[in-house]
């Protein structure tokens, strides 16, 4: 079966991109390790029959969050992190708190193992295929959107209109203008 | 693929993202972990809604993109501020309100 096959190519790379992320010290590689985590889950959105979701992931994520990111990245001249962050002194390297994280991570790992089971395997799916074609298209989702989520809407682009202000406002430099 | 298939993925990414904001110092890299666990939250919106052919679960993946977006310039500009006025983007040296 390709789907699966392909859906496990890209969950393999999306989750490998996600764990390099995190275990990069250097916040540039990490940046990129993102890009192509979302590259991935792009295509995964795709296979579930969501081509604006994937293509919003693209431009908005890809496109504008990594690259403002990197941008910031580079105007800090961030440093590397040294070895010394992971040093035995640090609260959450304590004991207790391993335990305690160790006991959670198992709890989770159970849980999961528990629900995949009893749900038949991982291809069983819990319901089946929705009408793709009243999901998958732009049309019934932008009539969604526009008519019954229309104040979550507006709500959401005067929140981005905040926000900008903000951001404005909190980065610029002192004694300038005003 | 199943739900459970998708679901699983999106636990996954959700706890090395919480896993890296937890024990990253850089605050850069902290932000880049609420980033990844977004993500995994906009996986299982567009699964479900997949799933139970209702249109819904894409709209507000599409609201949660948006949501993220202000989250990062915000989040940016106060790293960018924290910078200036401290020299550093180390979590643990931005200690200024203890007494």
């Amino acid at each position: 079966m390709p789907e699966t096959l392909i859906f496990y190519a890209l969950s393999g790379f999306a989750i490998g991109a996600s764990a390099m992320v995190i275990g990069q010290r250097n916040p540039m590689y990490s940046v990129m390790m993102l890009i192509a985590s979302f590259g991935a889950l792009a295509g995964l959105y795709v296979q579930l029959d969501a081509p604006f979701v994937a293509v919003a992931q693209i431009i908005i994520y890809a496109g504008a969050i990594m690259v403002l990111f990197l941008f910031v990245v580079m105007l800090l001249n961030a440093p590397k992190e040294d070895g010394s962050e992971w040093d035995r002194s640090h609260p959450l390297r304590q004991p207790a708190v391993v335990r305690l994280g160790g006991l959670l991570a198992s709890l989770l790992v159970v849980q999961l193992g528990w629900a995949l089971l009893s749900a038949r395997g991982l291809g069983g799916g819990v319901a089946a295929f929705g009408d793709a074609e009243t999901v998958s298209s732009v049309r019934v989702l932008g009539r969604v959107l526009f008519s019954e989520y229309v104040f979550a809407f507006e709500a959401t682009s005067i929140l981005i209109l905040v926000a900008m202000v903000g951001a404005v406002v909190l980065a610029r430099r002192e004694g300038e203008g005003s | 693929m199943g739900l459970q298939a998708y679901l699983t993925l999106a636990a996954i990414v959700f706890c090395i993202g919480l896993f890296g904001v937890i024990t990253r110092r850089n605050t850069i890299s902290i932000l880049l972990g609420i980033e990844l666990m977004l993500n995994s939250v906009n996986i299982n919106l567009v699964a479900f809604s997949r799933f139970s052919g209702d249109v819904t679960g894409m709209v507000f993946a599409v609201f949660t993109i948006c949501i993220t977006v202000t989250e990062a310039a915000l989040g940016l500009a106060i790293v960018i501020l924290l910078f200036r006025v401290r020299r550093t983007v180390t979590a643990d040296q931005l200690d200024l309100l203890k007494g």
